[in-house]
């Protein structure tokens, strides 16, 4: 099945292009990513801090039977309502660096838009680590964690 | 050994990859597979074993012997490493529409 979401990936570069378009009017499109409580519904996490401003800062944190298995946090850069969203992204408990996101938010029509997201890595190799663990934005870090305290179990 | 059964921890290892090129033009038996390695028997068995049990691989018992069939599909999920982080963002996009969609009738 083709896949709405187009990933862009060019062998030996930093970044990484991610493109979507939506069935939804900009506004909309663009509401999804400024909202608390709706980020945390299609994130699945728990937006502790979200400052939608120049040199805000936000932060999220994803619980799993109690216990917090993943926490991002950044500042905000740049932020025009309807237009664009710059900010860095860091994972905690993490070696992984640093990245800095580009969100280009575009309408098509009155109904539809775009969404075109670029992630600046700090290497060739940290990126291709990050793809190659497809999930490690969400969830089943807690699976990880989850192994992880089995382990420890034995 | 107990390790998580994962496609991407299966192609990481160079033998196992070797026996996905050697299997991407004939279907083989364990043993004619085995064969085309020094490795040992059992560690040839292993490896069937695990792309097997991720899908790499198609066993058929064929009398008393069983033959690998490679299975393209799933092949072609691998191709594209990208795939699945493509499809974590897909369905959490989906999600995000799904939502918005309803946001905006409750309005």
């Amino acid at each position: 099945m083709e896949l709405k979401t187009k990933i862009h990936a060019e062998k030996d570069k930093q970044e990484l292009i991610i493109t979507r378009e939506f069935d939804l009017p900009l506004e909309l499109l663009f509401k999804a990513y400024e909202d608390p409580e709706i980020v945390a519904q299609w994130m699945g996490t728990k937006v502790i801090k979200l400052e939608n401003r120049t040199h805000g800062s936000w932060r999220y944190e994803t619980a799993y039977e109690g216990q917090v298995v993943f926490a991002a946090n950044g500042v905000i850069l740049d932020f025009i309502p309807n237009q664009k969203i710059t900010r860095t992204f860091q994972m905690e408990q993490s070696s992984f660096p640093v990245q800095l996101e580009f969100f280009e938010f575009e309408a098509l029509s009155d109904t539809r838009s775009m969404l075109r997201m670029q992630i600046v890595f700090k290497s060739v190799a940290f990126r291709d680590q990050l793809l190659q663990m497809p999930f490690a934005h969400g969830l089943s870090m807690a699976h990880d964690r989850l192994q992880d305290t089995v382990k420890s179990l034995k | 050994m107990n390790l998580r059964r994962d496609v991407f921890q299966a192609i990481a290892d160079p033998t196992r990859r070797a026996i996905l090129t050697l299997l991407a033009t004939q279907a083989m038996t364990a043993g004619a597979i085995a064969a085309n390695f020094e490795t040992a028997r059992p560690t040839v068995s292993k490896h069937l074993q695990i792309l097997s049990e991720c899908e790499l691989l198609n066993p058929q018992q064929n009398g008393r012997e069983i033959v690998y069939h490679l299975n393209p599909n799933k092949m072609k999920e691998v191709a594209d490493f990208i795939a699945p982080f493509a499809k974590m963002w897909d369905e959490r996009f989906n999600t995000l529409e799904s939502i918005m969609k309803n946001y905006n009738k409750q309005k």
